[in-house]
């Protein structure tokens, strides 16, 4: 353990959690410079470090500098890598040509998408549940969703998050104004509550514990672990919100990737459009990370406590803060949901599934822990008794390799790196030989099972 | 049934013929249209909890009490409903759509096959492309610093490309939160004020003036030449400032300009400075904010690729928050805007930023230009119409929108008058604040044939 801190603290000389360094961002003002007198926006004061993907990504950048000839492989991020189906992008292409026509040109698109798209959306996913093509908004993707439906809900709402859960909510929640301070000792945000979830928990957080608030965020299948909630735990979890006069918003960004039997939309489980809004994306559904195209549900039946049903306020937001996602984007989607198109897609998500796969054997073989990876791109390995900032170093230091440290998931992340599997099938065979490299000569660092006392 | 009018997709297509589309994805124009609500004078967006008797569940989250502040839809979705109630009760109607700013005009090819040869790429292993920098695609912000900020001191790294100026002023919003107060021109762009209500930057929405209160509306009108006396203006912490500007057309001079950034300066201020149609500009007013000295360290610019390439519907635009803005502690605007961006936002989409840059070669300049053009003598008939009926007509030189003063009359009912026996659809005046009573704004984008049938129809109403 020591010589691993001591291997860090020589790697690089700064702290390695990283810490937005405000004092230093003033000295800008120069000397003659003005200073308006508009006040910083608070909420934003309360954010304690840069979002953490961009974070990462300046560690990777920082890495290439000293080490220019490194082949850096990126498990890092889960930006898919693998191209996009002919098909599907031969649909754009046409629909850009199209732009060039008369007959062809379209302008403004209604805000909450394409009527076609919207009602694919909802026969391709929600057939069985009777969600309506009206009750789908066609959006730029999820990371934009989040915060609209914060902007929607506003400032004086509580929320729970999964511990650990994708940076955006806590940060959309700490920018509207939800959040309250944050608390150093735990490392968490006064106002909201953070729900456990790990091993010990099979990875769903133990809802009589679990005080009350106004909004939950659950992610299923979830990043960072990897878990996808069973039948009888989200069944659970609807409960709990109807108990509590609670609203779910369910991200199933990642519903494609389950392999068993577990449930794909919160709106599986009876009850649950009384109490849930649900979020999803064609970035890792079908590699349009960069092209943006997601969507929300809304459920008519979804009612503030006044009995105002919430989609009206979501259907201001989007018409009044958004215009829409791109009309090529929508034209790309529409053909992902074709059939050809949808069969084309699976392949791509069949071949990150054997990249998981490859990824779970490594670190089993390593007797590491590792969790998810059956029903998600993402492997969460456990590290017990270390920093995971420090072995997000240690790893990049010796393998030149890209993970994210578990702890800039929430404090629920310490001791755990996600792995996320999406690259070049040479690249993940590649990476994992390195690790198994890395982790086999320095078990007393890596602290595997083998070597527990 | 009255939730589907709040629920119905908005028709904003300006064409007034459906056409056939090459492909099923644009063949489906038909829309849930709603049943009209009762004619009255300001419109107001009916919300009635659907079916509560059947479902007896509510969640005990509360409303947000700034949405609620709003007094009815966004104007564009309401103008739209008008439209399509117009179209239920005359089915064989040609409407003629002079509201909704929407372009109409095919987009150029070089920059649509920069599009598609971008699409394309995307299915191979050197071509894809995944998350890209959610500022924007580092070529497209040194081509946008180099066309449109050259000589102003103006760097690629103060750009952050968006997909459209509407979601950078929700952006900026959200950066400046809710402690901030605001002026905007009245009559103004909707998106201002109800993106500053929707943040909880207001009071109560006030009947009487037709304000809400805690926003400074800075009166616009032919008066005071469309730029506000700014020496009765209060002071606020932000001014939304357009030019040329939605929707009067009036381009503020350099020396209202200068004016206006000393006021900031001078008020430690902070100007958003909407530039969306300064391509539009036929004089030689400043199209940048940042012309006039001094303007970085009170400004932000945002504009957009809309009206200036047909992008309406493939979405991109951009925001410009010099190094040199800071708050009132000395923190870069730019660093709480850069981390929304990162936080809230997640960058363009790479096909329509691959379009953005062939907009910016020579020839995709060239290519825009012709349609701007093309929108302009658009403007020149409709001025031209009016004209000649003796309105008093204002704008139409600098922005593709003709102001027409309509005296003494609510302008909700001229709109209604003009829908009903022309069926032209334009926007009323008031939907853009109290100062925009008494005027019809009527928007140039729209096929030759239309705009000419359209003036023709209104020497037939008015003569």
């Amino acid at each position: 353990m020591y010589k691993l801190l001591a291997c860090c603290s020589m790697a690089s000389g700064i702290s390695l959690q990283p810490k937005m360094v405000q004092a230093s961002l003033g000295v800008q003002k120069q000397g003659n410079g003005h200073c308006t007198n508009v006040p910083r926006n608070v909420n934003l004061e309360k954010l304690q470090n840069n979002y953490l993907f961009p974070e990462i990504s300046k560690r990777e950048l920082q890495h290439l500098d000293k080490y220019p000839n490194a082949k850096v492989i990126s498990l890092g991020i889960g930006d898919t890598t693998e191209p996009i189906p002919e098909k599907i992008s031969l649909s754009m292409a046409n629909y850009a040509r199209a732009l060039s026509t008369a007959e062809g040109y379209r302008g403004y698109g209604a805000e909450q998408g394409n009527q076609a798209l919207r009602k694919a959306i909802a026969e391709t996913f929600y057939k069985n549940v009777l969600i309506r093509d009206k009750e789908v908004f066609v959006s730029d993707g999820s990371q934009c969703d989040i915060s609209r439906l914060q902007l929607c809900l506003g400032s004086k709402v509580t929320i729970a998050v999964q511990d650990p859960s994708f940076p955006a909510y806590i940060d959309s929640s700490v920018i509207i104004g939800q959040a309250g301070d944050f608390q150093d000792k735990t490392g968490k945000y006064q106002n909201i509550v953070y729900m456990q979830c790990g091993p010990e928990n099979n990875f769903f957080p133990d809802l009589t514990t679990t005080p009350r608030t106004d909004v939950i965020f659950f992610c299923s299948p979830n990043n960072p672990t990897g878990h996808a909630a069973t039948r009888k735990q989200l069944q659970q979890l609807v409960e709990f919100a109807r108990d509590n006069g609670s609203i779910i918003i369910f991200d199933s960004a990642y519903a494609a990737y389950i392999t068993d039997n577990s449930p794909k939309s919160i709106f599986e489980i009876p009850g649950a459009k009384e109490v849930a809004i649900e979020i999803s994306s064609f970035s890792k559904f079908a590699g349009f990370t960069g092209v943006r195209l997601g969507w929300t549900v809304v459920p008519e039946e979804l009612l503030f406590s006044s009995g105002f049903p919430v989609i009206n306020d979501f259907n201001r937001i989007v018409c009044t803060c958004f215009n829409g996602a791109s009309n090529i984007s929508q034209a790309g989607g529409l053909a992902c949901l074709s059939s050809e198109g949808f069969q084309a897609i699976c392949s791509v998500i069949d071949y990150y599934k054997e990249n998981t796969k490859i990824l779970v054997n490594t670190f089993a073989s390593l007797g590491l822990k590792a969790y998810g990876g059956v029903n998600a791109p993402y492997v969460w390995v456990h590290f017990p008794g270390l920093k995971s900032w420090n072995v997000f170093a240690e790893i990049l230091e010796k393998t030149h390799i890209i993970t994210v440290p578990g702890s800039g998931f929430g404090p629920g992340g310490a001791e755990y790196i996600r792995i996320s599997a999406f690259g070049q099938r040479e690249r993940i065979i590649e990476a994992s030989w390195r690790l198994e490299k890395l982790i086999s000569n320095e078990k007393a660092l890596f602290n595997s099972v083998e070597n527990k006392e | 049934m009255s939730l589907m009018s709040n629920l119905s997709t908005s028709m904003t297509s300006s064409s007034s013929s459906a056409f056939l589309a090459p492909t099923s994805f644009n063949s489906s124009r038909t829309q849930r249209v709603s049943v009209p609500v009762k004619s009255f004078k300001i419109c107001k967006c009916v919300s009635t909890p659907l079916e509560q008797q059947q479902t007896d569940y509510k969640t005990k989250v509360p409303r947000n009490s700034n949405i609620a502040k709003l007094q009815a839809g966004y104007l564009f979705p309401e103008v739209a409903r008008r439209r399509a109630a117009h179209l239920l009760k005359y089915p064989n109607a040609q409407v003629i759509s002079l509201g909704i700013g929407d372009t109409t005009e095919p987009i150029p090819d070089v920059i649509t096959s920069a599009m598609a040869k971008r699409s394309q790429a995307l299915s191979t292993l050197e071509g894809y492309s995944g998350y890209g920098a959610e500022q924007g695609e580092k070529a497209l912000r040194a081509a946008l610093a180099s066309t449109f900020y050259s000589n102003l001191g103006i760097e690629e790294d103060d750009i952050f490309v968006s997909d459209g100026a509407k979601c950078d002023i929700g952006r900026l919003q959200v950066v400046f939160g809710s402690n901030v107060t605001m002026a905007v021109q009245d009559p103004s762009y909707p998106a201002y004020v109800d993106s500053s209500v929707i943040m909880g930057q207001t009071g109560q929405f006030q009947k009487d003036v037709e304000k809400y209160a805690n926003i400074e509306y800075m009166r616009c009108t032919p008066e005071n030449g469309f730029f506000p006396d700014l020496s009765t203006v209060a002071r606020t912490d932000i001014i939304f400032f357009c030019s040329p500007n939605n929707p009067t057309g009036a381009a503020a001079t350099r020396e209202q300009l200068t004016q206006l950034v000393q006021f900031a300066k001078d008020n430690g201020s902070i100007i958003v400075y909407d530039s969306a149609y300064a391509i539009y500009m036929s004089d030689d007013s400043p199209r940048s904010i940042f012309e006039i000295p001094g303007a970085k360290e009170v400004a932000i610019e945002t504009a957009s690729f809309s009206k200036y390439a047909g992008f309406t519907g493939v979405r991109l635009g951009w925001t410009v928050v010099p190094k040199q803005l800071l708050f009132s502690d000395g923190f870069p605007v730019a660093k709480d805007f850069n981390r929304i961006v990162c936080t809230c936002f997640n960058g363009a989409s790479n096909i329509a930023q691959a379009g953005g840059l062939a907009c910016l070669l020579p020839e995709g300049l060239e290519a825009m230009q012709e349609v701007i053009g093309f929108y302009k003598e658009n403007t020149k008939i409709i001025v031209g119409a009016f004209n000649s009926l003796g309105f008093k007509v204002y704008g139409g030189q600098n922005a593709p929108y003709v102001w027409v003063h309509f005296p003494g009359q609510n302008s909700w009912d001229v709109f209604s008058e003009i829908l009903e026996k022309t069926h032209i659809v334009t926007t009323p005046g008031s939907g853009f604040g109290p100062g925009g009573e008494g005027f019809i704004r009527v928007s140039a984008f729209g096929h030759r044939e239309n705009v000419l049938e359209a003036c023709r129809r209104f020497q037939q109403l008015y003569n």
